[in-house]
């Protein structure tokens, strides 16, 4: 009898870590069906950003109060973890509070230091729950998150305020039974917690055997909430708390002025200028697609970004376009990209040899408009916390826009024309250039 | 003004210490000219040795690049490495953060390797040896200021500190606008904006951003972009501000304040 529970155990926890990572692999996948960039020189530079950008995350910390509130749920979510060793230990092997023994009265320091920052994590995610449902925080109210986003952002506020009450109700049970000595309660003594402590009152009405099922069933739903959370993820914005680490490691080191050299046009220019550097053997031009149409032409680390954003909006927040009341978001930029790199996925799975189902990011999810009203001032690239950068995207899709559909507007061609033709943006004579000088 | 062109330089075989890239603002745009001026006069009044390209600068591709015409960047950063390289320039100095920005970061890849300085990190570097000297009452003594951040100068390279520490040793008081530093609010030229209409919306960004900076009191709006330095013109144009307020260029205040 003893050991069925354990069984249920085990399989759950089996089929949750199965499912997770099959799911890990197809988002694997789906950000390598981008184009391929060498990003891993300077190490120890990466290494430092992960530190202070993804752990330390040192970007949230331009506005410290919402940082602290952050960095107590995310504290709280990777201490906690602990904690969550025990349960899955004690779940495998049917025992009860097993680092109980071992660690003697660290052991309830240790619960005390969870039940903190159990109480911290539920407030905050209250706070948090105020801030983005009833104070008009522009970020949070915009058209931006209509529909799946806004929910998907407070279920997980949610799902943390329950996860944490089942804990902090667990613990209150139990050190309730452990007083009354029932059962084998009575054979982990860890006497009470700072916090559930405080839940006694009502529940000292109960019957012990009452007290029991309500501790095993906060037991049960605790982990298994646990499970089911981590298998939410990768359907969530909540992603970021995994993939911001390899974010902030392979986020660009160069200065964010620098845009990504394309060396193909490089060297045809190159040959135009200077034919003699043609190589005798060199094999004709192959067809080269210029710039980015879909997200298979985007680099594997703007896919990369679009799985890692969390959907704050601090990029809008700053972006001198969106401010001023134009289509552009750069927030809704990374939405986007990771909602068609979610439809070619799941096509790309449902079918073998899937190339194409007419449509692209590029008109059908990324309008011209949004792309032409950038004005490439890096403000989205500096706000992000966790190293995206829309602008890259911009770009690459700006490059096709003008290269491959020569869609550009009308002032836009008289400027490349001029700067063609007379070597500035402006109709002006090159002869006039020095004439500053001389007046 | 007495500005010598590289080609005459080379000719005699002198190498002059640095070369000023103007840049097409600061070439034909009336406003800019004076910007590009002021600095020719600092350069000239501390005999530093320079040389501008004349005839030979052309457009460093920047909004061509930046609207996703590659190939025309291409080919004007082909023609400009030549040009450069033939004359074996080391050191450029330049008014124009776009310039700077693309000469400093982008164009090594293609060939062109030079040291490049924004021309308020040079000034700065001038005060900080002594070698500008400002005159006892300025112009600008007690008259209040705001900076504008350009974008390629701040968050684009990091340059944050060398225009407020001019500001600083004129004596001028600065007030910060909300958004300043690494916060900035553009202009709304960049990306080749400057050269194409507002995208549909409810305000031009030169407007938002002059707004903000007329909040502050400022008499005097510095800059150090000359595109940043004609949306703002125009903002305070547009709000009938032109009376009281002034956009300044960081090299003009020096110009006018110098010993």
């Amino acid at each position: 009898m003893h050991i069925i529970p354990q069984l249920v155990f085990i399989l759950i926890l089996a089929a949750g870590i199965y499912l997770f990572s099959a799911k890990a692999r197809y988002i694997r996948k789906n950000i390598l069906m981008g184009r391929d960039e060498v990003l891993n020189d300077r190490p120890e530079l990466r290494w430092r950003n992960v530190l202070l950008l993804a752990f330390g995350q040192k970007k949230m910390f331009k506005n410290p109060l919402v940082a602290v509130m952050h960095f107590i749920i995310y504290a709280g979510f990777i201490i906690i973890n602990i904690e969550v060793l025990e349960i899955i230990l004690d779940g495998i092997l049917g025992t009860h509070r097993l680092f109980a023994a071992p660690l003697g009265p660290m052991y309830a320091l240790l619960i005390n230091l969870f039940e903190c920052l159990a109480v911290g994590v539920i407030v905050v995610c209250v706070i948090f729950l105020v801030r983005r449902n009833i104070l008009h925080i522009r970020r949070f109210m915009s058209k931006d998150l209509n529909g799946w986003p806004r929910s998907d952002a407070n279920y997980i506020l949610i799902t943390e305020i329950i996860l944490m009450s089942l804990f902090l109700t667990m613990n209150a049970t139990d050190t309730l039974l452990q007083s009354r000595g029932y059962g084998h309660y009575a054979e982990h003594i860890t006497g009470n917690f700072l916090f559930s402590e405080k839940l006694h009152s009502p529940f000292n009405g109960l019957s012990s055997g009452q007290l029991a099922f309500i501790e095993r069933s906060a037991w049960w739903l605790h982990i298994v909430g646990i499970i089911a959370f981590l298998n939410y993820l990768p359907y969530s914005k909540h992603l970021h708390i995994l993939l911001a680490f390899p974010n902030a490691y392979y986020a660009s080191l160069e200065p964010k002025g620098k845009m990504h050299n394309m060396p193909d046009i490089q060297k045809e220019v190159r040959y135009a200028m200077q034919p003699e550097l043609i190589p005798a053997n060199a094999p004709q031009a192959t067809a080269h697609k210029f710039g980015a149409r879909d997200v298979m032409d985007l680099s594997w680390k703007n896919l990369l970004d679009a799985y890692a954003c969390t959907e704050c909006g601090r990029c809008t927040a700053a972006c001198p376009a969106n401010i001023t009341g134009k289509l552009l978001s750069p927030r809704m930029i990374m939405m986007k990209t990771r909602d068609r790199l979610e439809e070619v996925g799941q096509k790309r799975k449902a079918m073998q040899n899937w190339q194409d189902d007419g449509k692209s990011l590029l008109h059908d999810y990324i309008t011209e408009e949004e792309l032409r009203a950038c004005t490439t001032c890096n403000a989205c690239v500096e706000e992000c916390p966790v190293s995206i950068s829309p602008l890259d995207i911009i770009l690459q899709m700006r490059r096709y826009l003008i290269m491959e559909e020569s869609n550009a507007p009308q002032e836009w061609n008289s400027t490349f024309s001029n700067i063609e033709n007379n070597f500035a943006p402006w109709k002006f004579s090159p002869e006039e250039r020095d004439q500053w000088a001389k007046d | 003004m007495k500005v010598s062109v590289m080609a005459d330089l080379a000719a005699t075989g002198t190498q002059p210490e640095i070369l000023f890239w103007v840049g097409c603002s600061g070439s034909f745009d009336v406003r800019a000219q004076k910007i590009t001026r002021a600095f020719a006069a600092i350069l000239n009044k501390l005999n530093i040795q320079y040389a501008i390209l004349g005839k030979e600068e052309a457009c460093t591709g920047d909004p061509a690049r930046r609207a996703g015409n590659e190939f025309l960047f291409q080919m004007m950063a082909y023609n400009n490495i030549q040009v450069l390289n033939g004359y074996g320039i080391k050191k450029i100095v330049t008014t124009c953060p776009h310039c700077f920005n693309i000469l400093k970061n982008e164009y090594p890849e293609l060939g062109g390797h030079y040291e490049v300085i924004h021309h308020t990190v040079f000034l700065q570097q001038l005060i900080d040896e002594g070698k500008i000297v400002m005159k006892e009452d300025g112009p600008f003594k007690g008259k209040k200021i705001t900076y504008h951040d350009s974008c390629y100068l701040g968050r684009a390279n990091g340059i944050y500190e060398a225009p407020r520490k001019i500001l600083e040793a004129l004596d001028i008081a600065l007030t910060e606008m909300k958004r300043c530093g690494s916060k900035g609010l553009c202009c709304g030229a960049g990306g080749a904006q400057m050269f194409k209409e507002d995208e549909p919306g409810n305000k031009r960004i030169n407007i938002e951003r002059t707004e903000e900076a007329l909040q502050t009191n400022a008499n005097i709006i510095a800059a150090a972009c000359p595109f940043c330095n004609t949306m703002m013109t125009d903002g305070v144009k547009n709000k009938e501000k032109e009376a009281e307020v002034q956009v300044l260029d960081i090299a003009e205040l020096i110009e006018q304040s110098m010993a």
